[in-house]
């Protein structure tokens, strides 16, 4: 479990973060939804520890800024959205950094399984010996995920991890990260954009809104035009369709 | 059978350097093994062949490292102000102590190219520049500032002359006796070696570092400790040497990428080797002079650099 008290964090005059308490279920996959701008992000790095800022952050009840950096990074990950990667390295030699916190420079048969398997879960066995600068960017993407995957964390936190992914990939890391956590017992947390994702997929959905936390709930109590009205402020009519929630925001 | 291309070409140019000098060896005196010879080659040829590989090994190394720290292809401790700050260093040395040994000189060397160079990095994070060519000409732009400033001292002291000869390199004066802190170097480069996959995860970010558990200040600031002192021991007893930092690592880079690690061995041998040829060139272009190897290194250094930039897309980026 992840429990957040009084996050609190302001750049200058300007609050991004504003007093955010709440907590997030272990063996969960929790979306934080909201506009540009409403904090999620800001929130999530600090949770990530990739962030200052005020607030109590617990781990399964212990303070995270307490953790050694390599015992945390065996428990979190984070993947941040503007992780561009400029060295020239091949997509397997950057999915091996992610066993770094375990093995270090010495990897073992272990490692290398669990590497194998986070680059077949990205759907790049093709891609492992290519350099990161010839591939695109949605592939470079998959490349950074497969590493966070491949660093075997119960909790990972991802921002934004859909970006510069066509549909077909999307889907498919979604439903990937419900594998995860149905199968292997992991809590994740994620920033997404398209809502529809977050209501098929997610089992809580935080909504933030000028930093404040505005929603906190199951799909059901969040997806609907009344409480999407408050995050958004925009009218979003819902469908419901073989039991899920679909928000038609195009029109 | 590629891993010992390297190892065999540098056995092979260091057995032509020992050959190579204004008193000629041949066979014959080699296999007399006369007193002469053996001098020559004890006093002379073999301090200099060594101490042209270690200063090969540690300036592409540095120059490997110091491009990790800074995320930037183009920063080397020559662009990154170390190189400059590591004369101030020797130069207050001399001014103040100049009976102190040659460890206590070059432990001041270190110090300014030390924290020299973590003010230029404090700097970079200040004004946050985004274009990539940008950050070696702040460098070398810092690094002019703090050279005019070693010049007005030296000046001041008479000491100009000094000051010029470091800045190019020069392995003439080598002899045995006057090299050896060179040796200190190998322990630093084995410590680069242990620390190779903490650099490239650094050059990653500091999101990613921090992500996989790395501290990331100290980090930093260790592999700004290595830097400073191989490039101090090297400016101590050989004097400044350019483009090495900056070629070799990105020569090796665009073979076998940027994993430190894998290619801690290649990065040092490379740089071993091209200082060798640099030296021999040096040596024979105008028999029985020399041209500095500072000037070698920078014509041919420079020449590869440029083809570099012209056949491949992504160093321009």
């Amino acid at each position: 479990m992840i429990t957040i008290r009084n996050a609190h964090k302001h750049y200058g005059r300007q609050t991004v973060v504003n007093n955010v308490s709440l907590s997030i279920q272990a063996n969960s996959l929790t979306t934080l939804i909201g506009s540009n701008g409403a904090g999620k992000s800001t929130l999530l790095s600090m949770v990530g520890r990739l962030v200052d800022g005020q607030g109590e952050f617990l781990l399964e009840g212990k303070p995270i800024s307490s953790f050694k950096p390599t015992d945390l990074a065996k428990q979190l990950s984070m993947l941040r959205q503007s992780n561009q990667v400029s060295a020239r390295l091949t997509v397997r030699e950057l999915v091996n950094f992610g066993r770094f916190p375990y093995s270090k420079t010495r990897l073992t048969t272990k490692d290398h399984q669990l590497v194998d398997q986070a680059l077949s879960f990205m759907d790049l066995t093709g891609f492992a010996d290519k350099y990161l600068d010839q591939l695109s960017g949605g592939e470079r993407q998959r490349a950074s995920i497969a590493m966070v995957l491949a660093q075997d964390t119960t909790y990972v936190l991802l921002d934004e991890p859909l970006n510069n992914l066509d549909m077909a990939h999307s889907v498919h890391i979604m439903k990937l990260l419900r594998r995860l956590v149905d199968e292997h017992h992991k809590t994740i947390i994620v920033v997404l954009h398209d809502i529809n994702f977050a209501s098929c997929y997610s089992d809580y959905i935080i909504a933030m809104k000028d930093g404040k936390l505005v929603q906190h709930g199951n799909t059901e109590q969040v997806i609907n035009s009344e409480r999407l009205m408050e995050i958004y402020g925009m009218h979003i009519p819902v469908a419901e369709q073989g039991g899920r929630r679909y928000c038609l925001y195009h029109l | 059978m590629r891993s010992l291309v390297l190892p065999t070409l540098i056995l092979l140019l260091s057995l032509l350097s020992l050959f190579i000098g204004v008193i000629p060896l041949t066979w014959e005196s080699l296999r007399a093994l006369d007193e002469q010879t053996l001098h020559i080659l004890w006093a002379s040829r073999l301090p200099r062949t060594i101490s042209l590989i270690i200063s090969g090994m540690s300036l592409a190394i540095a120059g490997a490292i110091m491009q990790l720290l800074t995320s930037n292809r183009f920063v080397t401790p020559s662009t990154g102000s170390t190189t400059d700050w590591a004369k101030l260093g020797l130069l207050v040395a001399l001014l103040i102590a100049p009976q102190a040994s040659v460890v206590a000189k070059t432990l001041l060397t270190f110090a300014f190219a030390f924290i020299g160079t973590l003010t230029f990095l404090f700097l970079l994070q200040k004004i946050r520049i985004k274009e990539t060519a940008l950050v070696p000409l702040v460098g070398i732009l810092y690094g002019n500032v703090i050279n005019a400033f070693t010049t007005y001292l030296a000046y001041q002291a008479d000491l100009i002359q000094s000051v010029n000869s470091w800045a190019l390199g020069n392995f003439a004066l080598i002899l045995k006796g006057r090299y050896e802190i060179l040796y200190l170097s190998i322990p630093a480069l084995l410590i680069a070696l242990l620390y190779a996959n903490r650099f490239t995860i650094l050059s990653m970010g500091r999101d990613m570092a921090q992500n996989l558990g790395i501290r990331y200040q100290a980090t930093m600031q260790t592999g700004l400790i290595i830097v400073a002192i191989l490039s101090s021991l090297v400016l101590v007893s050989v004097g400044s040497i350019p483009f090495v930092g900056l070629v070799i690592p990105n020569m090796v880079s665009l073979f076998r990428g940027d994993n430190l690690e894998k290619n801690t061995i290649a990065i040092a041998l490379s740089g071993g080797l091209f200082l060798l040829v640099c030296d021999i060139i040096s040596r024979l272009l105008i028999h029985p002079f020399e041209i500095p190897i500072g000037v070698t290194a920078s014509i041919l250094g420079c020449l590869i650099f440029i083809i570099f930039l012209f056949t491949r897309r992504i160093y321009a980026r």
